[in-house]
């Protein structure tokens, strides 16, 4: 269970460290683009928390795979090009409100070089339907 | 709000959906405060008493809402029961608005014979006995015999299965209740039947608790093959989250999952209703349950279950009904729908009654997660700001706020607790869990807490 990680609150990104050469986009539920910049290694969740970025009810449960709340959408070339997802994963994304085929969970991706530049979305309400009948309706 | 004045909002209900809600409207308007009434000494609601002890993370949401707590405008007062010892009316008048939060209380009833037998027990009270709820603390469950039938196939249900059958090894680390570990450890039951009306695609657990029963050390599945029929060939059509939970259901019934050794079983029984619960022969308590053979109407999320008229008996002495919780009335002066057990709404805006709004469970019906949960609160929080920002809430009458209602509560004889007064109560727990290896060791008792509260 490598990938689960609790959040680092002081960690690898301060909101003025030197060193700080990838940038990343968020674009929130509201629409509004959300720009940042940042070192490799933390998750995007560690990103929007440490940054205090304004996504509302990101990160429920801290980054321990128990909920879906950090659910991101990324671009195809993107999505493409990150480490494989593990079934604990898929688990919790599954029942992530908005699913598409290109998104994944921001407490299992971290920040790497190669996402210099990247935009990721937030879908328009950040839901986790544990309730199977809506989220089929969904599909 | 493009002048500031003051705007006082109280929310009744100290779970997940009042402090959700309390969050949103707080971060929206630096002049708008917020109390927070809730009927026990202590805050939190169904993260602490309903999520199973083994779901320590799913707890986490607890630091965001102790932030909230601790915001310079957000004020908490436990032990304050609205309804009884201040009315929502009372309420009203000392506030510019009312949130109702105060979720589902009540759970609902089977309506069959023998329900009242010793032996049958709602998953809302067995759950509760676990977690520590100070209402359920003398449920003293009768866990001596070999069979438990759980009714409902809900993660709900999953929890249930899981608390009985979970080796102690692993339930003595968590916060379980140390009475709850106690008869768990004496427990002699060894096979767990979870019932469904319907079928194996309308399985309502989600598959991170069926996997958890999969792996379940020292247990092995014991399915009823007949009642798959077919369900392997309806795989390619579902959607990928039905697929892939239905594909561990199968696998775990073809026998492929568990130790052949393992003297612990669970299985799901589908297409099955309860008729009757049958007492043993000197009638004082549970010996079997009755239940009706249903067939399928419809596909898909929506198939009915209709009776065939065949009946089956099967041996059980415990029986958990796991069918939902319920919300329940709490004032006369409150809209409510009885057939629905909810209060009529829209968009969280309480139709008839203006300056009252309603989130969570008592909105929307006891269904979803905590996230579920937090956007239904936050729709909420949103109508109650456009309302503000529409000049629906006469800002300009001043209000006292918690002043007034401080006030009712000496006058009553009621003591509330703070939230500084709760971090007592968790330091005292924590520190009781240090010394046996838990998270924390909960505390029972109201007149308890309120004594450590206000030392």
């Amino acid at each position: 269970k490598s990938n689960q990680k609790v959040i680092q609150k002081h960690s690898l990104i301060s909101p003025t460290s030197k060193g700080d050469k990838i940038l990343l986009h968020f674009i929130n539920q509201s629409g509004v683009k959300i720009t940042t910049s940042v070192t490799e290694g933390a998750s995007l969740l560690e990103v929007v928390i440490n940054k205090n970025l304004d996504i509302s009810g990101f990160g429920a449960c801290e980054g321990t795979l128990a909920c879906s709340t950090c659910h991101l959408i990324f671009d195809e070339n993107v999505y493409k090009n990150l480490e494989p997802i593990a079934d604990e994963e898929l688990d919790m994304l599954d029942l992530a409100y908005g699913l598409t085929k290109t998104s994944r969970l921001g407490c299992q991706v971290c920040v790497q070089k190669w996402m210099d530049g990247m935009t990721v979305r937030v879908p328009r309400d950040v839901k986790d339907l544990r309730n199977v009948k809506e989220s089929a309706e969904n599909q | 709000m493009s002048c500031s004045l003051l705007c006082r909002l109280c929310i009744v209900g100290g779970g997940p959906a009042g402090f959700y809600t309390a969050q949103h409207l707080l971060k929206s308007h630096p002049d708008i405060h917020v109390d927070i009434y809730e009927r026990l000494p202590i805050p939190f609601g169904l993260v602490r008493f309903g999520v199973a002890p083994d779901h320590p993370e799913v707890k986490n949401v607890i630091n965001t809402f102790t932030q909230t707590a601790q915001h310079k405008h957000c004020c908490f007062f436990g032990n304050v029961n609205i309804g009884r010892d201040v009315s929502v009316k009372e309420l009203q008048e000392a506030y510019h608005a009312v949130v109702l939060s105060y979720g589902a209380e009540a759970n609902r009833r089977l309506g069959i014979p023998g329900e009242d037998l010793l032996g049958v027990y709602s998953a809302k009270d067995f759950v509760g006995w676990y977690n520590g709820v100070p209402c359920n603390k003398d449920l003293q469950p009768d866990l001596s015999s070999d069979t438990a039938v759980i009714l409902g196939q809900g993660n709900v249900a999953l929890d249930v299965a899981r608390m009985l059958l979970s080796p102690l090894d692993i339930l003595k680390k968590t916060d379980v209740t140390q009475p709850s570990l106690e008869a768990l450890a004496a427990s002699h039951v060894h096979k767990v039947l979870i019932v469904g009306r319907r079928g194996p695609l309308q399985m309502a657990c989600t598959i991170k608790e069926l996997r958890e029963m999969v792996n379940l050390p020292g247990t092995k599945p014991d399915m009823v093959t007949a009642e798959f029929e077919g369900i392997a060939e309806a795989l390619k059509e579902l959607p990928r989250p039905r697929k892939r939970l239905t594909e561990l259901l199968l696998k775990a019934a073809q026998g492929s999952a568990g130790s052949a050794q393992a003297t612990r079983q669970w299985g799901f029984r589908f297409l099955r209703s309860p008729v009757e619960i049958r007492p043993s022969s000197d009638v004082t308590r549970t010996a079997g349950i009755r239940l009706a053979v249903n067939r399928l109407e419809g596909s898909g999320e929506n198939a009915q279950a209709v009776p065939t008229g065949e009946v089956e008996d099967l041996q059980c002495g415990l029986v958990i009904n796991s069918i939902g919780y319920r919300s329940l009335p709490i004032d006369a002066t409150v809209p409510f729908d009885p057939h629905k057990a909810v209060i009529p709404n829209t968009v969280g805006r309480v139709e008839q009654v203006a300056g009252l709004y309603c989130s969570g469970w008592v909105k929307r019906g006891p269904t979803g997660v905590i996230a579920t949960t937090m956007n239904d609160s936050f729709d909420t929080a949103r109508a109650l700001l456009q309302d503000i920002e529409a000049g629906l809430l006469k800002l300009s009458t001043k209000k006292l706020g918690s002043k007034a209602i401080v006030t009712l509560l000496e006058k009553r004889g009621v003591n509330s607790v703070s939230f500084l007064e709760w971090e007592k109560i968790n330091a005292e727990e924590v520190k009781r869990g240090g010394r046996a290896g838990k998270p924390r060791e909960k505390l029972l008792d109201v007149e308890e807490m309120i004594k450590i509260a206000k030392t």
